[in-house]
């Protein structure tokens, strides 16, 4: 049975839909603006009989993820920005050594220290991959409460199903938010189905390694063909994204997480004016929304990207558009949070051609 | 010869593969393998052990031990561990580190796993030198060493001194078993079987976190012959790392 409705905080529902899910074991380091999940996670996990580590930074926490991933584990780890920097070796490892694992970021203020307010400037970092060699991580990136419980859920299915970590990228507001929730189904870890590659003595069978380090050239060559096929596959079956009033729009905006509920708040505000604009939100960030993204924009449709940041999505956005519509950016770095008026202003500008807020990106 | 007269008395350990390691001629860390191999077998603990293989000399382990084996981040070996152990608590987990991946790089992650009483056994190599990156100064690096970072030898006023984390591990309230051997007699090497084998005893018995030093020659990078780096070890060495029981709570007395 579902659960009942209930009011919780975006940090809890992470935390208690991971528990739903399965995941027993929980390995991070306190960082604001997500300790939350960790405090919700060492009562939880305690009740199911999982476990919880305050680690001694970052990269234990992540390495401890390692650990029990390669031991059969469904496990995650949380941090924010900062934090997230120091896991990317550990996220580089999981990757090479093909192993499950979900990573939340709820994204902070930077570079640097920066502050502890709700940013988007990590979007490079989680699509790119910040640490070293060639590799994806799947990006999942939640609007709301009820969505964070679901991605959450999805999250550890999907790493599962590719044996690759899984982001979900929020920001320091979506922890702290207040909203209605239902949760799934608890699945319990045990009746999951069992893994062929995981450590737990070689009683019966012949041992097993797992190790990301090949030194044979070729064969390196062909462990990352092997991983780009995973990838290739993620893009043609897991990408995922909303349109908003779409069909007729002359202006589109493209937001995700928490911009995008600021967005659009501004479409509805624009759309009782008799406005014709739209909202494309991506919800998965990697595998970027590319092919249906490109199907909206042609001549007479125009781009405004809204993030929560110098500019970082846009380039997706441009990739994906082509040179089919002009395209626009209003980038708020550093925390301050816009509202529905900001992005109308915004929008009003781009439909005008006045260039007086945001600015037209050259391509 | 009278076949039935005749009598396996040495074989490979079932806990080692039959391959042919990559490590130099007079390098300790055939002798350790062998012997962490050996104690796995005599403990019947082949088929439940869990290793983690650390980044330096002994990155290929798992290509050497007959178990299942995972391969850690330069350092990190001990959260990994942790990880491993906390899935699996009735399994038996050992590291394998050098003194750079333990004492340097993975300083906080061997501290802190140790002081969490992590029930986890830790075999240490400490040859003073980072051997697999061909001879730069280590954490251990004794003073005046020459190393291919310390031209003219190791200088504390330069480089700081050779760190002694087995005794930094030892003050640290929830370690069981803390004791230093050295691979460069059979003496020494029958005494470091004895402590690898009660580090083993702690893990089975719970109690919590156990670790063995092994001061290991390394010719090539000490620049010695093999003989002469044995020597070294023992005469010079063990000045810097005074070889005996560092610390021992677990109650198990002398293991045979």
């Amino acid at each position: 049975m579902p659960s009942e409705k209930m009011l919780m905080r975006g940090a809890h529902v992470v935390g208690e839909a991971a528990v739903r899910a399965g995941c027993r074991y929980y390995f991070g380091y306190p960082i604001t603006p997500q300790n939350e999940l960790p405090e919700y996670l060492s009562q939880r996990l305690l009740e199911v009989g999982g476990t919880f580590i305050q680690a001694e930074s970052e990269i234990a926490s992540i390495n401890m993820v390692i650990g029990a991933s390669a031991a059969g584990g469904r496990v995650m780890t949380s941090s924010s920005s900062p934090g997230i920097s120091l896991k990317q070796e550990g996220i580089s490892y999981l990757c090479g050594q093909e192993l499950p694992a979900v990573i939340v970021n709820m994204m902070r203020g930077g570079p640097g220290l920066g502050n502890i307010a709700p940013s988007q400037a990590d979007y490079f970092q989680a699509t790119r991959g910040g640490g070293h060699g060639d590799y994806r991580v799947l990006v999942l990136a939640p609007a709301s409460n009820q969505e964070l419980a679901e991605l959450t859920f999805d999250a550890f299915d999907l790493a599962d199903k590719y044996r690759n970590p899984v982001m979900i990228l929020g920001d320091g507001l979506m922890g702290q938010m207040m909203e209605p929730v239902v949760f799934r189904d608890p699945i319990d870890p045990r009746e999951l189905p069992p893994k062929d590659y995981i450590l737990d003595g070689c009683k019966g069978r012949e041992p097993r390694a797992v190790f990301s380090m090949l030194l044979d050239p070729p064969t390196l060559y062909r462990h990352n063909l092997k991983l780009q096929a995973k990838y290739d596959e993620m893009t043609a079956k897991e990408v995922r994204y909303e349109t908003y009033l779409v069909e007729d729009a002359e202006l589109i905006l493209v937001s995700y997480g928490t911009a995008s509920r600021i967005a659009k708040g501004a479409v509805n505000r624009m759309r009782r004016d008799g406005y014709k604009v739209g909202l494309f939100r991506p919800i998965t960030l990697w595998p970027y929304p590319k092919v249906a993204l490109r199907a909206l924009a042609k001549e007479g449709v125009k781009i405004g990207v809204f993030e929560l940041c110098v500019g970082q999505m846009v380039e997706d956005v441009i990739m994906s558009v082509g040179g089919r519509s002009e395209v626009h950016l209003l980038g708020i770095p550093g925390g301050p949070i816009p509202t529905p008026a900001d992005v109308q202003e915004f929008a009003l500008s781009v439909l005008r051609g006045d260039g007086k807020v945001g600015k037209k990106v050259e391509i | 010869m009278n076949e039935q007269a005749m009598k396996k008395i040495f074989s490979r350990p079932e806990s080692l593969k039959p391959a042919m390691t990559h490590y130099c001629p007079g390098c300790g860390h055939s002798i350790a393998h062998r012997l962490v191999a050996e104690v796995l077998d005599e403990l019947g603990l082949r088929e439940k052990t869990i290793g983690v293989a650390p980044v330096g000399c002994a990155v290929l382990a798992y290509n050497y031990f007959n178990f299942d084996m995972v391969e850690a981040p330069h350092g990190r070996a001990l959260a990994v561990a942790t990880g491993i152990k906390r899935v699996h608590p009735d399994k038996f987990v050992l590291t394998y580190q050098g003194d750079g991946d333990l004492a340097a790089i993975g300083t906080a992650e061997t501290i802190h796993a140790a002081n969490r009483g992590e029930k986890i056994s830790t075999i240490f190599i400490n040859n003073a030198i980072y051997g697999m990156t061909g001879g730069q100064m280590a954490p251990t690096t004794t003073i005046g060493l020459v190393a291919t970072t310390t031209p003219g030898g190791r200088d504390p006023d330069r480089d700081g001194a050779p760190i002694d984390i087995s005794q930094m591990l030892a003050v640290c309230q929830r370690t069981v078993y803390i004791e230093r051997c050295a691979l460069c007699s059979v003496k020494h090497i029958q005494r470091a079987k004895r402590a690898i084998k009660k580090s083993f005893l702690v893990q089975l018995n719970n109690l919590g976190f156990s670790l063995v030093e092994l001061l290991s020659p390394c010719p090539t990078n000490w620049k010695m012959k093999p003989w002469d780096a044995w020597k070294w070890t023992e005469s010079i060495l063990t000045k810097t790392y005074p070889l005996g029981v560092i610390k021992d709570t677990s109650g198990l007395g002398e293991v045979k």
